[in-house]
């Protein structure tokens, strides 16, 4: 039989009232992690942020979209939220989340870089670094031993394989949806075996096997089907599962999802088409997570981000082309939503920058920190020396999570 | 002997997809030979039955035939023949990657085969653009296979002139805005295969351009495209194709291709501080330089010794394979012998993990799969296995491609996902085969590489089918 992470840890939980004097399973004991749930959401591919926030109040907004302009009218109106900006048809969900306070909108906020490689522009989003490839770990990742969470099974990836956002020393674990029987634990012990002098397979092994304990506690629907990670039309299942493993008392505590599909090059469309699909598809995913997290919602925050924004103009295809500023996302039952924050500036020539890219007034790492901060009390000093080396010109932005 | 076997077990594993029957043994006289002999261009995967593979030229006619069809069903409201044809043209892509896998499967050229694998997945198009779908097959076969051995500028002409490429990175649609095509119709520059052709497939994200160079180069390849109406402007288009826009066909492009002078903005470009001339030509001066930078020497040498040898490969062996490249103008088989030659490689322990599409294609090798009776389906199951893991040829999530780095493949969920399959794989062993049997066999094809521990672990397996599934999830197995 073998004893799994979390079974191992149950039991400390459970005797842990007979042996508090016994200094080294009280420090496990208080290594149990504490109720607040973060999920980052990466959508990689760069989103438009005019088309998920179009600022339909502004005057330049209609000629500079052209036909991806989104209107109040039609068949497919958008969802106003001040008079000045709005949310695309497409996120009715999130509408609903913003009435009820639940969701912060972000415009004109970037990564600190200002090229424009897909590549690039992710490994600056997930390092937290100024420049690419400057660190070889995740922001995240650096950030879990300040949460009080160095142990790796409170850190998951839905994913194969675990995202560089969270790769780093803490080892963090990844699931997906099982789609094959499971072997049996016999077989399992000699797999062990084998693996013992393989320490990259060894410790992957038993990530697996720990998670896989809690998913089948958790789970309710074993006929889910395994997909790439974020590819499929259908991201219900991934954001559903993230949520049963939340929600457990002992499961993770931080996770990171991935969704694709954003890099719309052609026929982006406005109110119906390709990116409506593809934000459709979102929005009823995290509809998903919520409905799926129950009563954990409320202790939630859930971060959106993508690598860049996109042109502010259409190009020649009816897509538009890899910008800077774009928008950004922040909700959950633990967030102060029903807000919009945004230095707008319009979208004039001038106020793009290079004369066409929404122009990067706010630093993502800035909301970051401030989630970090305010969600899952990680400490300044580690917020601005470890987990954000030179960011100190993008200062925490306060007052994200309720009281 | 020894290190001959041991070097046989590298060349069969390391270099090439896991050992057939009787490979090792024909490895094991001159491993290294064995693999040089075997650089040249690739073998052409057959169609299982029925008539050969369609080529580019006539895939894009079917594309263009269906974009027709579906315009007047449309507005016919009818769209049962338009699903008919979707299916048939997802069926193409099913019947194209089924004799990839096969190939994969029964080469006796299995380095060959490794290097279109590498070249097919730096040079990435993906069906998850489903315009791109049936053509995936026809890219591989036409752009890659004839190249391996050949030299890097006239792959990267292939790549960037086949019709899959361009629709995949929508340079097909791309139009000057002051060609007579873009005043016309009022659309413009697409930036997309500009900027990927340069960073990902050529000089490599660091390699020294800017975003004026991004566009400098999309400008040089527009109207560089296929002989597709675009959507929604027919009947434009064809007065517009009429009247001042004869497609060119072009000596050295890829089946399909076509130049459309009229969507060329004119006037001479800029790039890189250097000038290039107006037309067909200009576009084709920039990719031959692309392809002799220095930078493309580079960035193809790290990922080239990157995907064989190790995840951080040596700076020495980088730099000689640059050198190679660089002294030979990019040939590639210069290229492969060069790494082959460099004693580096050829040491024990394995650090690189199989993918997953060389994961079961090194097992279907060792079982001898497919056999002749329901060989169509254990191939399905095969493309099946590694859709599950998570990797499949020809659909990575972005241009960059699958990634080459192990840790992407050995994540928790991804082992888990392999000790299944193997157990799946075991349980299909028929019951008269034991496991001193299987424990054999793991000494035939894994030989000097397969420790004590891992043998001793499949011969004391309680049945043969256990004893398979420990064999191809061990790690000796799951690495090369």
């Amino acid at each position: 039989m073998i004893r799994s992470r979390r079974e191992t840890l149950m039991a400390l939980g459970l005797g842990a009232g007979l042996c508090l004097w016994d200094a080294p399973l009280r420090s496990a004991f208080a290594a149990l992690p504490g109720d607040r749930r973060l999920v980052v959401i990466i959508l990689r591919g760069a989103v438009d942020g005019l088309a998920a926030v179009p600022p339909h109040g502004d005057k330049d907004y209609q000629s500079v979209r052209g036909q991806l302009a989104l209107s109040k009218d039609g068949a497919a109106p958008l969802h106003d939220l001040d008079g000045m900006f709005g949310l695309h048809p497409s996120l009715a969900n999130m509408k609903g989340m913003y009435d009820s306070r639940e969701l912060i909108v972000f415009q004109n906020i970037c990564s600190p870089y200002r090229d424009r490689s897909h590549f690039d522009g992710q490994n600056v989003l997930e390092t937290g670094a100024v420049r690419p490839h400057m660190l070889s770990d995740g922001w995240l990742n650096r950030a879990l031993a300040p949460m009080g969470l160095s142990d790796g099974v409170h850190a998951l990836a839905v994913a194969q394989t675990p995202p560089l956002l969270l790769t780093g020393t803490v080892r963090a674990s990844s699931w997906m949806p099982p789609s094959l029987p499971a072997p049996d634990s016999d077989f399992l012990a000699r797999i062990k075996l084998l693996y013992a002098r393989d320490p990259q397979l060894k410790q992957s092994l038993e990530d697996a096997l720990s998670l896989q304990d809690a998913a089948m506690v958790a789970s309710d629907d074993p006929s889910d089907k395994k997909m790439g990670p974020g590819s499929a039309a259908n991201l219900e299942p991934l954001f559903s599962g993230a949520g049963r493993l939340l929600a457990a008392a002992n499961g993770p505590r931080v996770a990171v999802l991935d969704v694709s599909g954003w890099d719309t090059h052609v026929n982006e469309g406005a109110g119906d088409g390709q990116l409506a699909r593809r934000l459709a598809a979102l929005d009823r995913a995290l509809v998903a997570l919520k409905t799926s997290l129950g009563p954990a919602w409320s202790k939630t925050a859930i971060v959106m981000a993508t690598e860049f924004g996109r042109t502010a103009h259409p190009n020649g295809n009816g897509g538009t082309d890899h910008g800077t500023g774009g928008a950004s996302f922040l909700l959950g039952g633990a967030v102060s939503g029903g807000r919009i924050l945004t230095e707008w500036t319009g979208l004039g020539p001038n106020a793009l920058k290079d004369g066409r890219d929404q122009p990067p007034r706010t630093d993502l790492r800035a909301l970051f920190k401030g989630v970090l901060a305010e969600h899952m009390a990680v400490p300044k000093s580690a917020l601005e020396s470890t987990v954000f080396p030179d960011s100190a010109a993008a200062a925490a932005v306060n007052g994200l999570i309720r009281a | 002997m020894e290190v001959m076997s041991l070097h046989a077990a590298i060349a069969v594993n390391r270099f090439g997809l896991g050992a057939m029957p009787g490979e090792i043994a024909t490895a094991a006289s001159d491993p290294r030979q064995w693999l040089i002999s075997q650089i040249g261009p690739a073998d052409q995967p057959m169609p299982a039955e029925g008539e050969p593979f369609r080529d580019g030229a006539q895939l894009v006619k079917d594309l263009q035939a269906f974009r027709q069809q579906r315009r007047e069903l449309k507005q016919d409201g009818d769209t049962k023949d338009l699903r008919a044809f979707v299916k048939q043209q997802r069926q193409v892509l099913i019947n194209e990657m089924a004799s990839r896998f096969q190939q994969g499967f029964t080469s006796r050229r299995p380095f060959a085969e490794r290097l279109v694998w590498f070249w097919s997945n730096h040079f990435t198009i993906s069906v998850q653009n489903p315009a791109v779908a049936s053509l995936a097959g026809a890219y591989e076969r036409e752009a890659i296979r004839p190249h391996i051995a050949g030299r890097f500028e006239d792959m990267l002409l292939a790549v960037a002139t086949h019709p899959a490429m361009l629709i995949y990175l929508n340079n097909a649609q791309s139009i000057g805005p002051d060609s007579p095509a873009g005043q016309l119709a009022k659309r413009g520059l697409n930036e997309n295969f500009g900027r990927e052709l340069m960073e990902l497939y050529s000089l490599g994200v660091d390699g020294g351009y800017t975003q004026a160079d991004v566009i400098a180069l999309a400008r040089l390849l527009t109207g560089w495209s296929v002989d597709i109406v675009p959507n929604g402007a027919a009947r434009m288009a064809r007065f517009f194709q009429a009247r001042f826009n004869q497609p060119e066909t072009v000596e050295g492009a890829s089946s399909g291709f076509r130049y459309f002078p009229a969507r060329h903005e004119p006037g001479a470009v800029t790039l890189r501080g250097k000038t290039y001339a107006d037309g067909f030509a200009g576009g084709r001066a920039a990719i031959h330089d692309l392809a002799r930078d220095p930078a493309t020497a580079k960035f193809i040498a790290t990922k080239f010794a990157r995907h064989f040898v190790s995840d951080t490969p040596s700076p020495q062996l980088v730099a000689r394979l640059e050198k190679s490249f660089r002294d030979t103008q990019g040939d590639l088989k210069a290229l492969a012998i060069t790494m082959l030659e460099d004693p580096s490689v050829w040491d024990a322990g394995s650090e690189k993990m199989r993918n997953p599409v060389e994961y079961v294609t090194a097992s279907y090798r060792l079982l001898g799969l497919p056999r002749a009776q329901n060989g169509e389906q254990q191939i399905r199951g095969a493309m099946q296995a590694c859709r599950m893991m998570g990797h499949f040829p020809m659909a990575a999530p972005s241009p960059k491609g699958w990634s080459d780095l192990s840790p992407d493949w050995s994540g928790p969920d991804a082992i888990l996902s392999r000790i299944e399959w193997a157990q799946v794989l075991g349980s299909h062993l028929p019951q008269t085969i034991g496991a001193r049997q299987i424990a054999g066999l793991a000494d035939e094809r894994l030989g000097e590489a397969l420790s004590q521990q891992t043998r001793a672990a499949i011969a004391a397996a309680p049945t043969g089918g256990e004893a398979l599934a420990l064999l191809v999830s061990s790690p000796e197995f799951q690495r090369r």
